[in-house]
């Protein structure tokens, strides 16, 4: 057991430090400080993926022959923490960290070699359409349908939840093909263009009064069965091979501790009657409790991925890095709303959007403190719940 | 980085743990509820295993180990809740020894690696929150040595040692760093009295009181007035030791539990089936793993040196504190009433968990250190 740090990992830290000191213009760096949810701003966030695509940086975790940068387990988390560390907007991960991996597995030579180059450069918008308004934790009780008629299916039902829907072109979605039988066993995985006619697209706005999420209608839409992802009612092995990645192909760890980093150093402007907030002993107690868990968290994350470099299967334990993460995120969010107290009121949507012109009327970080608490109530939500994700624990690790 | 164990270290949880399993009759030890002289032919074992020599470098007899071989042994230890004065014999006596120069290691170290010395260090003092600089008892200078008045508590071995180092102040006044020094004492020495009793957990203390006690100078241990560096860095590596127990002994606490509620039938099933009970159970291994990343990480650390290693430590002793304690209690809730017996292994691991927590500073004093670290 040892925590040294390769000599190549250290220099290639340096590296990407100075890459991201050259390429994040300053209006890559203003959507990053907006930022309030997983999802950036759409467009800065594409902007940053093709510089980071022209790079080659834009999917490290791909192999490299799909146009991954073959870095071991610890550049890829030497370049996520540096991400973090700049403050650069996260990509948007619905084709880079959850389309792109289930088409290397699963896909045919013929997606591979349309789909993966136009996902690495951002010339598709990918959206996921998976809950449905009667199908959420129990994700494969799904309705939407899918008729095979010749070489299409005819696609009618409607998919909830459906983030960024209204800037996406594409869509990965389950759809049902088989009515009878186990309900996992009647399920396909298809792609589709989102400019297919009689699909429908109605963004939902959400506590922070962006519309994030959206509902998308299917009305007797032919997808050409080509678009099938794996065999005809075997979608679910698919989808679960997706889900893996959507629990747990992150660190939350990194981020956590700039938030916290961030927050001490608010607290060290709010003045109290005797010195700072700060300095206040119940505040650094709140602190303190929030750093502690991330230490331990952020070292679970490394023994996952000292595991995976091993070739082991982490399996379940990307419920637990889901739910501790996640939770976490919900208690930092709420100790930056309490820092700032009734401050944290001031509601301005217009001057969080990137390159919006409206002048916050306050510090800036007053203004994303309370949307990023309210879109961080959706974290121990999306991606299946953190109850589901408890159940998971208890049947795949405690055999319960 | 890397978290997987060499051969050597394996071979020694292999040991301990076919030690703990086959030569070691826990259960017997726990239902005697006479406060017994320390089991000799245990120690003696512990001595012909090794163990006793595990953290002492190689030229002063020992095996050259560090934190990471005590984390194997005290995991494995804490499991099997094996009741024996490792800590305060081995790792705070065993550990001042190593600081306080070549002289003392020559004297005393051979012996305690061979099974014949036991040891105590008398730290906490009754009415004092804990903390090493807020030690009050004194050793004032006189002619030759040192007179020592005062009283200790909870001297951890206190009734089974051969001799105890005691925490005196030569200097300053309470919650001062400096003025702080060690002293070797024998329990036969004039004035010196050991009141033994047991703790919560099964193993036991003594109270020392101190009436006039004259020593000479050479019972100074270390360098007068500076026994706070060297003590807080053996204390790091005791409560290393002690996380390592507790979470040895948490992991069994789990799977204790699991395996009831896959057992135990209610309402026609099984009571693992139910949801409610379910989601506990995940909390309860996670926070497990948490605490496990946390020793890793502290134990680690301590075994580097990097500089943020007493940061890491002080985080493991709070979140055993709160997550730790925690699952304990989790552990006899779900197993009801019978959670509740002497009889079940369940409340005796809970008890030591309860102990481990109150020892060298609680979940909110190392809480605030972290944030002052």
């Amino acid at each position: 057991m040892d925590l040294t740090i390769p000599d190549h990992e250290q220099s290639f830290r340096e590296e990407v430090r100075d890459f991201l000191a050259r390429a994040m213009t300053p209006e890559i760096r203003e959507a990053g400080r907006l930022t309030t949810s997983v999802f950036a701003p759409v467009k800065q966030a594409m902007d940053w993926q093709r510089i980071l695509h022209e790079q080659g940086w834009a999917a490290p975790h791909w192999p490299r022959e799909y146009g991954g940068t073959g870095w071991s387990v610890g550049q890829r988390t030497v370049f996520a923490e540096e991400l973090v560390r700049a403050g650069a907007p996260p990509l948007i991960p619905m084709g880079l960290q959850m389309c792109g991996p289930c088409l290397i597995g699963y896909g045919t030579e013929e997606q591979k070699a349309h789909y993966l180059p136009r996902i690495l450069s951002g010339e598709d918008i990918w959206c996921q359409g998976y809950s449905e308004p009667g199908a959420g934790s129990d994700l494969a009780s799904l309705k939407t349908f899918a008729e095979s008629d010749g070489d299409h299916y005819v696609i009618n039902g409607t998919k909830i939840w459906t983030t960024y829907a209204h800037h996406a072109n594409r869509m990965f979605l389950l759809v049902r093909t088989r009515r009878d039988g186990k309900p996992q066993a009647g399920i396909t995985f298809l792609l589709l263009d989102m400019a297919t006619p009689g699909i429908t697209v109605e963004p939902i706005v959400g506590l922070d009064e962006v519309p994030e999420q959206c509902q998308v209608f299917f009305d007797n839409v032919r997808v050409p069965k080509a678009n099938r992802v794996g065999e005809e009612n075997d979608g679910w092995t698919v989808a679960k091979y997706l889900l893996t990645f959507e629990r747990g192909g992150q660190d939350y760890a990194p981020g956590l501790g700039v938030q916290l980093e961030q927050l001490k150093a608010r607290a060290r402007r709010q003045a109290t009657a005797t010195g700072s907030l700060a300095d206040d002993p119940l505040w650094r107690r709140q602190v303190a409790d929030c750093e502690t868990r991330v230490l331990a968290l952020s070292f679970t994350e490394q023994r996952i991925k000292s595991a995976l470099s091993a070739g082991k299967d982490p399996g379940a334990l990307s419920s637990m890095t889901k739910i501790l993460g996640t939770e976490l995120q919900q208690r930092v969010t709420e100790l930056a709303v309490d820092t700032l107290g009734a401050q944290a009121l001031l509601w301005q949507p217009g001057a969080l959007v990137p390159g919006g012109g409206e002048a916050p009327l306050g510090p800036e970080y007053a203004l994303t403190t309370m949307a990023s608490y309210l879109n961080a109530r959706a974290c121990s939500i999306y991606g299946g719940s953190n109850e589901v994700q408890r159940g998971i624990i208890a049947k795949a690790v405690l055999g319960l | 980085m890397n978290f997987s164990l060499t051969e050597e270290q394996q071979m020694l949880a292999d040991s301990v743990r076919r030690w703990v399993r086959d030569g070691h009759d826990g259960e017997a030890r726990r239902r005697d509820k006479t406060r017994r002289p320390l089991d000799a032919a245990l120690w003696r074992q512990f001595a012909e295993l090794g163990w006793l020599a595990l953290p002492f470098a190689e030229d002063d007899g020992g095996l050259g180990g560090g934190p990471v071989e005590t984390l194997v042994l005290m995991e494995e230890l804490g499991r099997g809740l094996v009741v024996a004065p490792y800590v305060p014999t081995v790792v705070l006596g065993g550990g001042l020894l190593r600081r306080a120069g070549p002289a003392w290691r020559e004297r005393h170290l051979p012996a305690l690696i061979e099974g014949r010395l036991q040891l105590a260090l008398a730290l906490d003092e009754y009415e004092r929150v804990f903390a090493p600089e807020n030690t009050a008892l004194t050793a004032t200078a006189e002619q030759g040595g040192y007179r020592l008045d005062g009283r200790k508590a909870l001297v951890l071995n206190g009734d089974q040692a051969d001799a105890l180092l005691v925490l005196a102040r030569t200097g300053g006044v309470p919650g001062d760093e400096h003025g702080l020094s060690l002293f070797w004492l024998t329990p036969d020495q004039d004035g010196v009295s050991l009141a033994p009793h047991r703790t919560v957990d099964g193993h036991t203390a003594a109270k020392l009181t101190l009436e006039r006690v004259h020593l000479p100078a050479e019972a100074l241990v270390g360098e007068p007035g500076g026994a706070l560096a060297p003590l807080r860095a053996t204390l790091d590596e005791a409560l290393l030791a002690l996380g390592a127990e507790a979470v040895g002994a948490l992991s069994v606490l789990l799977d204790d539990t699991v395996e009831y509620a896959k057992t135990r039938r209610q309402f026609g099933v099984p009571i693992g089936d139910f949801q409610a009970l379910q989601h506990r159970m995940a909390d309860m291994f996670m926070a497990l793993e948490q605490l496990r990343s946390l020793l890793l990480a502290a134990t680690l650390k301590v075994a580097e040196g990097h500089a943020d290693a007493r940061r890491a430590v002080h985080a493991l002793k709070a979140r055993l504190g709160l997550d730790g304690r925690h699952l304990a209690q989790e552990a006899i809730q779900l197993h009801g009433g019978m959670g509740m017996t002497d009889e079940l292994a369940v409340g005796h691991y809970f008890k030591r968990l309860t102990a481990i927590n109150g020892l060298f500073g609680g979940a909110d004093a190392h809480l605030a250190a972290f944030a002052d670290a």
